[in-house]
């Protein structure tokens, strides 16, 4: 039983050896010789503006949450439609249910005012 | 037509869990609006009694071997429903008084529970894992609801990452399991069951992410704070109804899933057994804060939980589903009489010293709340001594005598915490003169209802512990097939 694993035992022992000894070799055989613009930040080659860790509005996770939520729908549609004609009526019923759940939860959020942007008005 | 049988074997989950959908609706069109609370009501006396009548109704699988219904499944629907709907019941005039009585509540309670349903009632290890982070996503929400104050977003957060944490260990264990059986359907994995390394330390894994959801004492630390940072009544929902869902789908977990003879399963559950009894019972003793010390009380009865699972007989088995539906109502019963107590005074008189006077000044609430920790102490005459006594009785008659003397000493040093709130109410003078407001006519007869059962399984348990037997006896050493 335990035999069937070896080959993942064996990459994931490559993969950390080779991971190591490439590190290893670069900090052996690579120069270091570090300046200010070097140690600084890069954003795209402009000059860093601001902090690193600024807040951001709430919205924007809320449309991220939102966005997972649909993601995983279409994750979970687009195998059923493609099998759907072998496995039958029931399952349109149960997309179907599926559907209504995340509808509602749209439903939601829109009214809880997830897509007015301006803060104050927040409900939730 | 199948579909449809199908789902009528789950039509208590099926109930709640459209409720919690319209409850949704509703909240969106009519913010907070009152009628939420009396939906929810409808829709869990509903289910209640529809679980009711399932526990004289016909057992098997339904969904494809997915879920199994009637018997013990729907037991721990009935205990779930029921515990739910009491919690409900106290939850709305404790929320108003509080200022938290949001629509959202109720949703994420007829969620989770719809969640605890479907534990109650797995046959396969995908639905356990659905069931437990349906149920265990809405309680992390509901631990934080008090947002404004520093215990709630500690409770939420506490809770959400370690309940994440321990997620990931029951994964894990599953992931191994289906790995050394190549199955996830409970009944196909006992028959594939082996000694082998794979197979042991998926069991094992499993078992760990059990402990931590019904707080077993490794892996107890966040049940006191999550309890204390929870509104009151949600607390009494958190350790009652979600800690019978994660019993029930233990219990399918250590009869049917893991066969005896593949590893000393018995001996694990003894050693976390013991552990969870005596350090439960002990920091029980020092605590001021009564929810804390709830808590810690919670925690012990966990570990008497586990010596009927230690057990590991149909005896034992039985006994835990009687003390599951015990420690439901009469800890229900102790978090409302707080609940009631403190939602006059803001959040802040939580204190044991606090009682001082109040059985005088409230007599009906102080008798009440002296009933229920009389029954969480195990003194004759209430169901938690006749939950213990089946409890031990069945740790003694598999052989366990010494998990059985230190299940009683530890109940033994138990009857100090629980007496002292008494001691504060009866023998002492109240301190300052507390105004205290009368309740409703709901919060009132819900605790009443909860007094009398407690009193009347207390007196009269016979007929309860004979079905309760019933699930376990003939066709049940077929269902689990051990190779």
């Amino acid at each position: 039983m335990l035999e069937n694993y070896l080959p993942i035992v064996i990459l994931a022992v490559i993969a950390l050896v080779l991971a190591i000894l490439l590190m290893t070799l670069s900090r052996v055989l690579g120069p270091f010789r570090p300046n200010k613009n070097k140690l600084s930040p890069y954003e795209s080659g402009m000059d860093p503006v601001g902090e690193a860790d600024e807040r951001y509005s709430i919205s924007f996770y809320l449309v991220a949450m939102a966005f997972i939520v649909f993601d995983i729908e279409v994750v979970f549609l687009y195998p059923w439609t493609v099998q759907y004609l072998d496995a039958g009526v029931g399952t349109l019923v149960s997309m179907i249910i599926f559907i209504l759940e995340l509808f509602v939860g749209l439903v939601y959020l829109i009214k809880k005012g997830m897509l007015d942007w301006d803060i104050d008005q927040f409900k939730l | 037509m199948n579909y449809l049988h199908d789902l009528s074997t789950f039509l208590p989950g099926i109930i709640v869990g459209v409720a919690g959908l319209i409850v949704v609706l509703i909240d969106c069109y009519k913010d907070d609006y009152k009628g939420i609370v009396g939906l929810t009501i409808a829709s869990l006396t509903a289910a209640l009694a529809i679980s009711i009548m399932d526990l004289f109704g016909p057992t098997g699988e339904s969904f494809y071997g997915m879920i199994s219904y009637g018997g013990v499944a729907a037991f721990g629907n009935t205990v779930i429903l029921f515990g739910t709907l009491f919690c409900v019941l106290i939850s709305y005039e404790y929320l108003e008084a509080i200022d938290h009585n949001f629509g959202e509540v109720y949703a994420m309670i007829l969620f989770a529970t719809t969640g605890m349903l479907g534990l109650a009632s797995a046959n396969n290890l995908v639905m356990i894992f659905l069931g437990l982070e349906t149920m265990s996503i809405c309680l992390y929400v509901l631990a934080g609801i008090i947002k404004e104050r520093k215990t709630g977003a500690e409770a939420a957060l506490k809770y959400f990452l370690l309940g994440a944490f321990s997620t990931g260990f029951l994964l894990y264990g599953m992931a191994l399991l289906y790995g050394a059986t190549g199955s996830l359907d409970i009944q196909e994995i006992a028959q594939a069951a082996s000694s082998d390394l794979l197979f042991v330390a998926g069991g094992g894994l499993l078992l760990v992410g059990f402990f931590f959801k019904v707080s077993a004492v490794p892996f107890h630390m966040w049940t006191p704070d999550v309890y204390e940072g929870t509104p009151t009544t949600l607390t009494a929902y958190m350790s009652t109804a979600s800690k019978s869902a994660a019993f029930i789908a233990f219990i399918t977990i250590v009869s049917r899933l893991l066969p005896e003879g593949t590893a000393d399963w018995s001996q694990v559950l003894q050693v976390i057994a013991i552990a969870t009894m005596i350090l439960g019972n002990i920091i029980a003793l020092v605590q001021d804060n009564i929810k804390r010390m709830l808590a810690y009380s919670s925690i012990a009865h966990a570990g008497y939980l586990l010596v009927g699972l230690a057990a590991a007989t149909p005896e034992g088995y039985s006994a835990v589903l009687y003390y599951l539906l015990a420690y439901t109502i009469m800890n229900i019963g102790a978090f409302g009489v707080v609940a009631y107590y403190e939602r006059q005074h803001g959040l802040d008189l939580l204190d044991i010293n606090n009682y001082a006077g109040l059985g005088f000044k409230r007599p009906m609430m102080a008798v009440m709340l002296s009933i229920f920790l009389f029954s969480l102490a195990g003194i004759p005459g209430f169901v938690g001594f006749v939950g213990k006594y089946y409890v031990f009785a069945a740790a003694i008659h598999a052989d366990l005598i010494g998990l059985a003397i230190v299940g009683v000493l530890a109940s033994a040093a138990s009857v100090y915490y629980y007496l002292r709130p008494m001691v504060f109410m009866y023998m002492r003078e109240a301190h300052k003169d507390i105004p205290l407001v009368k309740s409703g006519w709901m919060f009132k007869g819900s605790l009443i209802v909860l007094t009398i059962l407690t009193i009347y399984f207390g007196i009269a348990p016979a007929d309860l512990s004979h079905l309760l037997s019933s699930y376990y006896s003939g066709d049940w050493i077929a269902q689990t097939l051990i190779p």
